[in-house]
């Protein structure tokens, strides 16, 4: 179980960011705040199967399938996103199934693993892309604005309930985080990464294993794409969907640490604050200025610091107390239950 | 009845020679791709942004500049050769001990790098050589020559790299490290020396490609992606360095992306790609060619 002084960090933490909202009222830093905390759970969500060796590319699709059926069923159908969140998340989680079960089975590792799930969210964009009529092709797609009941339609026009939400989220994936690090998949899907064949052996149900992971990562990044899509009442393929996105979570989570809890978070509040740091300092005038500057530091940061920053930094505070595993050759677990 | 089955069939033959001239540029995309990979076990994410900045070079030299298209083909070619040396030496070579995800990844942020890079510098304007080859009618079909001209180059361009590759002590050794990585090293083959040419032959490749898609395509900082993909699928259907299989997987896919559009749109035809290459990942997970463990 978790120490005491971790407990009260936490309980303290937690209390401070809920009280936040009612103290501080300024509502652009509140958007940007709601953002990170959307963009923390999707890529939390990522790394739940990155950190063990299954980068994928594709998780750009499960959110933009998250977004666009919540936001279809909602205008064509007049469905709820109380109805319509879960039916995108089942969605996305079926084809994540789809796609999961010949790689896992037939052994697809490593670089054939991207390439196929970059191939997933190249497909998910072309979809929308191509059924313009119903989605709005590239230009975007905007749910209807309810004139009834906002909780049933989940739209809020106050910063702060959306505030409230965006953090239940994304303690929702912080959970769900370290129940997956508590469980006996955690020792499994270790066991996987580091020899699939030895895994096997052992006993160890290499297919299921891996089609469990990524069908929990597949529901709860359809899960952010569906909240992105009720905050910001505005999507298009590239926001939610493709290849952008998908290379977009994988940095962050590296850049803020993929075997810690936080590290995913961190990477969101490291990069959010980076693009609007850079997008407000060249200004409207120097259009592409910030992701060049972005692109850059992504570079850099993965060739000098492979292990994240917060990855890194803990690892400066905690001496090394075991081996680092093959899968984290770079990297050394730091985070671990029971301490 | 009879007319509309004349006029279909006609149609049909048109898109299916129409997807075999594609398949020859995206065959030479697929083959720059299969060569870094097999040769230095690295996937260049970035490699159609690669692609982007010839075109661009080519529309600078030939449009701006007033380069005849001929001159400008060779400059661009040797430019994205060296970019191709360049992002070898810069980015890869310090993470080649560093774990595969690592490489990958650093090469997706040079694609970044790169279409921020082409929208800092060109701005996000669609732009083209103004250069309109006349149509080839045979028939009742059509064909452009720009891509019948594509095609020829393409395939000139591949028998020039297979000849390179059999017939000189540098492809040979090239050849040789992709089967052996270890013992080359003690062969007294100088494996840096080799990656770099590699990269600057794959470069190389994205260059011919950029000068052969520049006549057909706009250009645009995000061209890279309309088909920067297909080119992985290819790839990857073909056999990750199965220079064979991705050949073949190249022109699979152009037919299918050919007679698709035929149907309906475009997109649609891409479509009907992704979601073939998803059924052959059941079929055959490991490349068309590729025996069954």
């Amino acid at each position: 179980m978790m120490g005491q002084g971790r407990l009260a960090a936490w309980g303290i933490g937690l209390a401070a960011l809920v009280a936040l909202p009612f103290l501080y009222r300024d509502p652009y830093h509140l958007h940007i705040l709601v953002l990170i905390l959307i963009w923390s759970f999707a890529y939390t969500s990522w790394s739940m199967m990155g950190r063990f060796g299954l980068v994928s590319l594709g998780h750009g699709g499960f959110m933009g399938i998250g977004a666009y059926v919540t936001a279809l069923l909602w205008n064509h159908l007049g469905w709820s996103p109380w109805i319509g969140i879960p039916v995108s998340m089942v969605a996305a989680g079926a084809l994540a199934l789809i796609v999961g079960y010949p790689c896992f089975r037939f052994r697809i590792t490593g670089h054939y693993f991207v390439l196929v799930t970059l191939a997933l969210s190249g497909i998910v964009l072309q979809v929308i892309t191509a059924t313009r009529d119903y989605t709005g092709g590239s230009l975007g797609y905007t749910p209807n604005r309810t004139s009834g009941n906002k909780l049933l339609a989940l739209q809020f026009d106050d910063k702060t309930t959306w505030y409230l939400i965006a953090l239940g989220v994304w303690l929702f994936g912080i959970v769900v985080w370290h129940w997956v690090d508590r469980s006996m998949a955690r020792y499994a899907l270790e066991a996987i990464s580091e020899d699939e064949d030895a895994a096997a052996a052992a006993g160890v149900d290499v297919t299921a294993e891996k089609l469990k992971i990524t069908l929990l990562s597949a529901l709860m990044t359809a899960l952010a794409g569906a909240i992105y899509c009720q905050y910001q009442m505005f999507i298009t393929p590239d926001t939610v969907s493709g290849i952008a996105v998908s290379l977009q979570m994988v940095f962050a989570a590296i850049v803020g640490g993929l075997f810690v809890s936080l590290g995913p978070t961190f990477g969101a509040v490291i990069t959010i604050l980076l693009a609007e740091t850079l997008r407000i300092g060249f200004g409207t005038k120097a259009v592409g200025w910030d992701n060049l500057v972005y692109g850059v530091l992504l570079v850099l940061f993965i060739i000098f610091l492979p292990k994240g920053i917060l990855g890194s930094v803990l690892d400066r505070l905690k001496p090394q107390r075991k081996v680092p595993r093959a899968h984290e050759q770079e990297a050394v677990q730091v985070a671990r239950p029971g301490t | 009845m009879q007319a509309f089955l004349d006029v279909f069939d006609i149609y049909l033959l048109e898109a299916v020679i129409n997807g075999i001239l594609l398949g020859g540029v995206l065959a030479l995309l697929a083959l720059g791709l299969n060569l870094i990979f097999g040769v230095i076990d690295v996937t260049w994410i970035c490699y159609a942004e690669l692609v982007m900045i010839g075109m661009y070079a080519m529309y600078f030299l030939v449009q701006v500049y007033g380069v005849s298209y001929f001159v400008a083909a060779p400059l661009t070619i040797v430019l994205v050769a060296l970019l191709g040396a360049a992002l070898h030496y810069l980015v890869i070579a310090p993470l080649l001990t560093a774990p595969p995800i690592n490489q990958l990844l650093a090469t997706g942020g040079v694609l970044f790098v790169l279409q921020s890079f082409a929208t800092v510098a060109f701005g996000i304007d669609f732009r083209n050589l103004g250069i309109r080859l006349p149509v080839l009618a045979f028939g009742d079909m059509n064909f452009s020559y720009a891509r019948l001209l594509s095609f020829l180059a393409a395939l000139v361009g591949m028998v020039a790299v297979y000849l390179f590759m059999t017939r000189t002590f540098t492809g040979t050794a090239i050849r040789a490290i992709s089967q052996d990585r270890q013992i080359m090293a003690l062969m007294g083959v100088d494996t840096r020396r080799i990656y770099l040419i590699t990269s600057a032959l794959g470069g190389a490749l994205a260059g011919l490609a950029a000068c052969l898609l520049v006549l057909q395509y706009d250009v645009h900082p995000f061209v890279g992606l309309s088909f920067g993909p297909i080119t992985f699928l290819i790839c990857v259907l073909g056999g990750l360095g199965n220079f064979i299989g991705g050949f073949i997987a190249a022109f699979v896919f152009a037919e299918i992306i050919s007679l698709g559009g035929l149907f309906s749109d475009l997109e649609w035809g891409y479509v009907l790609a992704f979601a073939f290459f998803i059924v052959m990942m059941f079929i055959r997970p490991a490349g068309l060619l590729a025996r069954r463990r």
